[in-house]
């Protein structure tokens, strides 16, 4: 029995951290007032940069970076076309999305790969914690970033300049525009750091976790990160244990059927979007969304 | 007492583009579409495949025999009908993005009254395309109740709702008792997760057929609903005050006009729409529900709907043309090149429509402050 939790604990955190990677990445984009649906797209070209990048070069951790570095060049065309030259933002992160479906896809089948994987880390001691050791000190390499991503980002949005400067741009552009913020740059900015973040996620997911890359492969997940930030209220910890709630829901798919329970797979599928669904429907007055969100901004228009 | 200053008389109609800004206008478009192509040919180069013989093979599998015309119609059917949706939601100044969910939902209302209902064909068909558009406006209507009534953004509510509707349909197509498909006792087969297929009497009717091919009536239906909601928006009133509350919902409210009335019947009717196109990729194509049948009409619909954005009757063109891209993609594969570099162009054309008209409101604006600056001096 302890076994048990301990394994789906472990599934559910290591589900958890692809998720967590991005959604830390579209709460920063979406203080500053971007929902950034191309986050989907973000995560999948850096899932095949990463697979490409590390046949090339060899390494599993070049591969990483230049994942990232994929991911952020998808958040440039994002970031540049919505805030630059004001297309709408989410018919773009339609197009985006597509557009790397396509590519990737395209460039999977035509091109031959041998990925590198990320070795697993153990933290000796810390690991051999009952339950919740093997979670969260027993795992691929890129995972332990999250020590280092929850705090930073809460660092920024709660502590920094930037990150007040970007609460400004997202709840009132206008007034943050008056007193000498460069609106258009500090969300560009945003967009570019959920950039990174979610080539973490696609990175991790494609050369850490599964070993390799499949079309399509980030399977919503971007979508869930989205979820879980509305979900969590767009708080840093309420949007961590958002992503540990879902990233648990879909351990809990994996393993139950394994340990003999009858399940309804399609009813834990679809419940983070329900339950996104329903905090905001019903909770609005708790989860209030930052106020110019998903509104574009130009000078002089209220 | 002076007199009030002289008003200067309100233009009947703002001044026409001159045949000048058409052109220029065409150019860009056109310059910047073949520039998207280009970059997927680059795309299919560097991979090691030749892109003329991309093109030439995409050509003959969307308009190069009698069968590949039909396939580009069957596919432009549906395509069109979701655009056509997308236009009316966008003039209330509404996205809808959920048509993928729409489509589902409408494809499995239409295949709920086409098996159960035993009526000629002239009686079925309607009724099946009635329950589509009804199983389409209601999922699209659930996001317009959040809307209007919650404040919940309807991008995120359509798009969330059309993940559902992936799990909705799996689960029904599972189900013996929803929608799944009966096994005949005995026989030891065991049932797909599908439905039935419908009779012959709920196939929507043949145009044209040959060895290989079968033209359905859907793309005259598609055609026909895509001018009559063309008109309905450019030509009366209630298109009018769409446009209205679209632009502005504060003005449209002073005088008089309910925005979150028109607004949802319009987020509904777009749904609708994307119902009726699932009715058709029903009752055309694919005469049973499973859970891929949406198949991407959706998005690429959405697409379309992108490109013409303010104008009804430019998603006519783009439906033939992405129902094309779309059957030429169907034969890439006999060449050896994925089918998914379709995919791209598709997404591209809509970047390489949307970049232009960028350039070109710079351009106007640039021409008038120099004609204000003649003006002055």
């Amino acid at each position: 029995m302890i076994d048990d939790i301990s394994l789906i604990a472990e599934s559910a955190v290591r589900l958890a951290a692809t998720l967590l990677f991005a959604a830390l990445g579209e709460l920063v984009a979406e203080r500053a007032g971007t929902l950034n649906i191309s986050i989907e797209g973000m995560m999948l070209s850096s899932a095949f940069g990463a697979v490409y990048a590390s046949h090339l070069t060899g390494s599993a951790y070049l591969g990483f970076l230049l994942g990232m570095a994929v991911a952020v060049l998808v958040a440039a065309i994002q970031a540049n076309l919505a805030h630059r030259i004001q297309i709408n933002q989410f018919v773009l992160g339609i197009v985006v999305n597509l557009l790397v479906i396509g590519t990737t896809s395209f460039l999977w089948s035509e091109i031959d790969i041998t990925p590198e994987r990320f070795p697993m880390w153990r933290v000796p001691g810390l690991a051999s914690i009952p339950v919740v050791g093997d979670a969260l000190f027993h795992q691929r390499a890129p995972f332990f970033l999250i020590y280092l991503a929850i705090p930073l980002v809460w660092w920024i949005l709660e502590r920094s300049r930037w990150g007040l400067e970007l609460q400004a741009v997202g709840e009132n552009p206008q007034a943050a525009d008056v007193s000498g913020i460069d609106v258009l740059r500090r969300r560009r900015q945003a967009i570019y750091f959920c950039g990174a973040m979610a080539g973490i996620a696609g990175s991790y997911l494609s050369i850490g976790l599964i070993g390799t890359f499949t079309p399509e492969m980030t399977a919503l997940r971007g979508f869930i990160a989205i979820a879980a930030v509305i979900f969590g209220g767009w708080v840093v910890w309420r949007v961590v244990s958002g992503t540990l709630l879902f990233g648990g829901v879909e351990a809990l798919r994996v393993s139950l059927p394994a340990l003999g329970f009858t399940i309804n797979a399609q009813l834990l599928i679809v419940a983070p979007y329900l339950v996104t669904l329903i905090a905001m429907a019903f909770f609005a007055r708790r989860n209030r969304p930052p106020k110019a969100l998903g509104k574009p901004f130009e000078r002089g228009i209220a | 007492m002076t007199a009030p200053p002289q008003r200067a008389p309100i233009p009947r109609r703002l001044p026409r583009p001159s045949v000048a800004d058409h052109a220029i206008s065409l150019g860009w478009h056109l310059a910047s579409i073949l520039v998207a192509l280009s970059v997927a040919g680059l795309l299919v180069a560097i991979t090691g495949s030749e892109p003329t013989t991309v093109v030439r093979t995409m050509i003959e599998g969307s308009i190069g025999s009698r069968a590949s015309i039909v396939a580009t119609l069957n596919h432009a059917a549906p395509i069109l009908l979701v655009a056509a949706g997308t236009v009316i939601a966008a003039k209330a100044g509404l996205l809808n993005i959920g048509q993928e969910g729409q489509i589902i939902f409408g494809g499995m209302f239409a295949v709920a009254v086409g098996l159960s209902l035993d009526l000629p064909k002239p009686l079925l068909i309607p009724m099946m395309l009635l329950a589509a558009a009804l199983g389409g406006g209601l999922w699209a209507g659930i996001a317009a109740v959040l809307r209007f009534w919650r404040g919940v953004n309807e991008v995120i509510g359509t798009l969330l709702l059309s993940f559902v509707a992936f799990q909705a349909v799996s689960y029904a197509v599972n189900q013996p008792w929803l929608l799944q498909e009966d096994v005949a006792e005995g026989s030891g087969l065991s049932a797909s997760p599908q439905s039935n297929a419908l009779p012959e009497a709920a196939h929507l009717p043949t145009l044209l057929t040959g060895p290989g091919y079968r033209l359905h009536l859907g793309i005259v239906i598609a055609v026909v609903i895509a001018l009559v909601s063309a008109f309905l928006v450019m030509r009366t009133k209630w298109g009018l005050e769409l446009t209205v509350v679209g632009l502005n919902d504060r003005a449209a409210r002073r005088i008089g006009l309910s925005p979150i009335l028109i607004g949802a019947t319009a987020l509904t009717l777009s749904g609708a729409f994307a119902g009726v196109a699932g009715g058709v990729l029903l009752g055309g194509t694919a005469f049973r529900v499973n859970s891929g049948f949406s198949s991407n009409y959706g998005w690429e619909g959405l697409l379309v709907g992108l490109i013409a954005r303010s104008n009804p009757l430019s998603v006519i063109p783009f439906a033939f043309l992405y129902g094309a891209l779309r059957a030429g993609g169907g034969v890439l594969a006999s060449t050896g090149v994925s089918a998914s570099i379709v995919g791209v162009v598709q997404a591209l054309i809509v970047l390489a429509v949307a970049l232009p008209s960028y350039f070109l409101r710079r351009r106007n604006a640039r021409v008038a402050t120099s004609r204000m600056e003649v003006a002055s001096t």
